[in-house]
């Protein structure tokens, strides 16, 4: 029962990497596409294919939360007084992001634009590296069951700073790849090009990092280590073949299937970690069952998702079914 | 006073009790006049739309068109600071979470499947105008108007529980035989969250209707401000003597529930029957000063009779009764949410009149200055109204079971991040209005097609026609 629970949790930990990643890297971009008038094009695409549907992608971190909470009463508890600075820093960060992104699309004049945008662009950035600090301290064990672990060291450390720069590497890959897919929707060569070179930069750059990663999780986090290339290697091997191929056919390919590699990428590298952390919670001290809240909980969250199943992912496909049909309607 | 304050919760408190409930006081205050745009100013933008496809009225529609961008921005911003709220349930409580989450977690599971359906929605609704034929367009809204209800609900049912918790036992620390149906629907559930959503709708109507009376009285008298004004104002006035109704009720069931609660609102020293309804005044040094006292007013409104008996706040144990500050801070909050309720149901009712004599908005300027007044007294109303559920349930976060001081964390230093929310939160504030400010002159300007958040906005290549070939 705790189980499939802790399941439930990690999709949504999942879905909000993948869908609320390519957000937070469309900012990435957003904040590197140079000054107003070079950056105009770029910007005006990462407007117009995350405005829609930023919002109810983020609607996932708050599933993760209150979960999180519900479920695992324990283990928010700890987790929230042992890396309070990462996630009090992202908290901050999500509220400018959001609200610089509001404000840029409504204001006029360069000077107030640029401002909300900067707003927005520079916390996009900063946001999933905090968020990747916090899942660095989780992975790597440093939160105790009691909470209140060490506020620097449990996520300042080399798998935590890991964790940080990858997930600010990822989601501008996945945002790149996403955003190749949005500018070939619409037939705007420049755009396709600028953003393939860039996610071949990203890509790149994940996979360098992926590669220091095994040294540094090695010498810092040897259970995460021994978990990853034991049951989560076919994850890995799958995140870097569906990550290779993407760059390969991303000249050729449709928009769909582009898209479907990044998120197979991002996906399946975030699963495992999922399935190297189990059975346990916190590190190797807390097991999922030991943190659990009583049954009835569970049953709720269980039901919960059920219906969100029912309700909201038929509401999402059509969302996303409109946007898809209004890009091509502006052309 | 505030010194005083000061002082005397460092005296007796862990140095972060301070700080993390200022800033939970901060960013709720901040969250709670958002919510009423996402709830119940939906709702006046869907109305404003069906006017104008049913009557086939052009007024209405840009009315709600430009509404729906507002919304959009409003949203945005009331997403975000709902979602610190979430962070800081652990962040600032993780004593409450720890113990309580299994339980009083359980409504925000709830409430997620209404945020995520009002997000997706409300990006459909704001996004389909161009795209979508009027009718399906207008019934994508209607989600939203629901969830809005449902989230409140789901939330408020939250904070009744933390007022009246139920639906489970303490054992050995641990929450046990959690049954979530009984901590939703807690015995706090009905009133506060019936109160809570008619006082969402009150707020959005007035808010929305002040504007447009600003605007009235600026001479700007056409049939689109007269709209404007006409429609979220009847909705508002139409919610007002039901919330009158409804406040008295909930006034009695917190009498019979939430005797703590009640005497501190009432100011009320010791228990007794004949207690007089003191309205203002203060406490000092256990002494009523000031204010107006009706004589036998408190027991004939709790109880219909004299003899009515109202627990006092000798009641209250001494190691968990409030101090005279937090009383005063509770006493006024509730005299100045009642005041803002009668004037806001003296206006309605002065526009009842004009309507039902002259088929018109009354005529007299005076009428069209405290419409405008009319949405920050609705805000004022709302703000104290929480401050006495909230400030009235202290020393606890769960009344019996949690008291605030021991909720709260002892890690991190609270003054930094508090420091570091106040100035993101301010910018945040200060840019809404002036975004806000900025759409109402390009309106007046006639300009109409400008980017919002979810909005569709000019084809890219409008946007650049120089790079297109």
């Amino acid at each position: 029962m705790s189980t499939l629970v802790a399941v439930i949790l990690f999709a949504g930990v999942l879905l909000y990497a993948v869908f609320g990643g390519a957000d937070f890297g469309a900012g990435f971009w957003d904040l590197t596409a140079g000054g107003a008038e070079r950056g105009r094009l770029p910007r005006a695409l990462v407007d117009r294919s995350i405005g829609p549907v930023w919002e109810a992608n983020h609607v996932w971190l708050i599933f993760c939360l209150v979960v999180l909470w519900s479920a695992f009463p324990l283990a928010f508890a700890a987790i929230m007084t042992t890396l309070y600075i990462p996630l009090g820093l992202a908290a901050l960060g999500i509220v400018l992001r959001g609200s610089g992104f509001a404000f840029r699309k409504a204001s006029v004049g360069t000077q107030a634009q640029r401002l909300a945008g900067a707003a927005f662009a520079a916390s996009s950035v900063v946001t999933p590296f905090f968020l990747g600090t916090v899942a660095g301290g989780l992975a790597s064990g440093r939160v105790p069951d009691g909470g209140g672990g060490d506020g620097l060291t449990s996520w300042l450390n080399p798998t935590g700073v890991l964790g940080g720069l990858l997930a600010v590497v990822t989601c501008a890959y996945l945002a790149s790849v996403f955003l190749i897919a949005e500018a070939r929707a619409r037939r705007v060569t420049e755009l396709e090009d600028w953003f393939r070179r860039r996610a071949f930069a990203s890509a790149g750059a994940a996979g360098v990092l992926a590669v220091a990663g095994i040294f540094v999780l090695h010498a810092d986090s040897r259970h995460l280590f021994d978990q990853l290339l034991g049951p989560g290697l076919p994850l890995v091997l799958i995140s870097a073949a569906t990550g290779v191929a993407s760059l390969a056919v991303s000249q050729r390919a449709a928009p769909r299937v582009l898209r479907m590699l990044a998120v197979g990428a991002v996906g399946a590298i975030v699963a495992g970690w999922g399935v190297s952390q189990y059975p346990y919670l916190l590190g190797t001290h807390v097991k999922i069952g030991q943190a659990a809240a009583p049954d009835p909980t569970l049953w709720t969250v269980v039901i919960v998702f059920l219906v969100a199943g029912v309700v909201c992912v038929p509401s999402l496909v059509l969302l996303y079914v409109l946007q898809q049909r209004g890009q091509l309607e502006t052309i | 006073m505030v010194t005083a304050v000061i002082v005397s919760l460092l005296a007796s408190a862990p140095s972060q009790l301070l700080p993390a409930r200022e800033q939970m006081a901060f960013t709720l205050g901040f969250h709670i006049l958002l919510v009423p745009f996402g709830v119940a100013f939906t709702f006046l933008m869907m109305l404003t739309n069906w006017r104008g496809i049913r009557h086939d009225d052009a007024d209405a529609l840009l009315l709600a068109r430009r509404w729906s961008k507002v919304a959009a921005v409003l949203f945005a911003v009331g997403a975000v600071s709902g979602t610190v709220l979430s962070f800081e349930m652990g962040l600032l409580w993780p004593v409450l979470m720890d113990r309580f989450g299994a339980a009083y977690g359980t409504p925000f599971v709830v409430e997620g499947i209404f945020f995520f359906l009002e997000a997706i929605f409300i990006a459909i609704y704001i996004y389909g105008w161009n795209r979508l034929r009027p009718w399906p367009h207008l019934w994508t809204g209607l989600p939203v108007v629901l969830s809005g209800i449902g989230g409140t609900a789901a939330v408020v049912a939250a904070n009744g529980w933390m007022n009246l918790p139920g639906g489970m036992r303490v054992e050995f620390g641990r929450v046990v035989d959690v049954n979530p149906f009984a901590v939703f629907f807690n015995r706090a559930f009905w009133y506060e969250a019936v109160h809570m959503l008619l006082a969402a709708y009150m707020v959005a109507g007035f808010i929305v209707a002040s504007v447009y009376a600003g605007a009235l009285l600026r001479g700007r008298r056409d049939r689109y401000h007269r709209i404007g004004f006409v429609l979220p104002f009847v909705v508002a006035a139409i919610v007002a003597p039901i919330q009158i109704v409804v406040g008295d009720v909930v006034a009695r069931e917190v009498h019979l529930k939430e005797p703590a609660k009640f005497a501190t609102i009432e100011m009320l020293q010791q228990t007794g029957t004949h207690v007089p309804e003191t309205v203002g005044g203060v406490l000092i040094n256990g002494e009523v000063r000031g204010g107006l006292r009706i004589p036998s007013g408190a027991s004939l409104l709790a109880g219909y009779s004299r003899d009515t008996e109202i627990k006092g706040l000798d009641a209250i144990p001494a190691g968990v009764r409030p101090g005279a500050h937090l009383v005063n801070i509770v006493h006024l909050s509730f005299d100045v949410m009642v005041l803002c309720g009668f004037a806001l149901l003296g206006l309605s009712i002065w526009f009842a009149v004009g309507w039902w004599r002259r088929r018109d908005i009354p005529a007299s300027r005076w009428f069209l200055r405290a419409a405008a007044a009319s949405g920050v007294v609705a805000a004022i109303a709302l703000e104290t109204g929480w401050v006495v559920t909230e400030v009235g349930r202290q020393p606890w976060t769960v009344t019996g079971l949690l008291l605030t001081r021991e909720a709260v964390t002892t890690e991190g230093n609270m003054w930094l991040f508090f420091a570091g929310t106040i100035v993101i939160y301010v910018a945040v504030g200060i840019a809404s209005i002036l975004v806000l400010r900025t759409m109402r002159r390009r309106w007046q300007a006639g300009e109409e097609d400008m980017d919002v958040p979810y909005g569709p906005g000019q084809p890219l290549e409008a946007a650049v026609p120089e790079i297109i070939p």
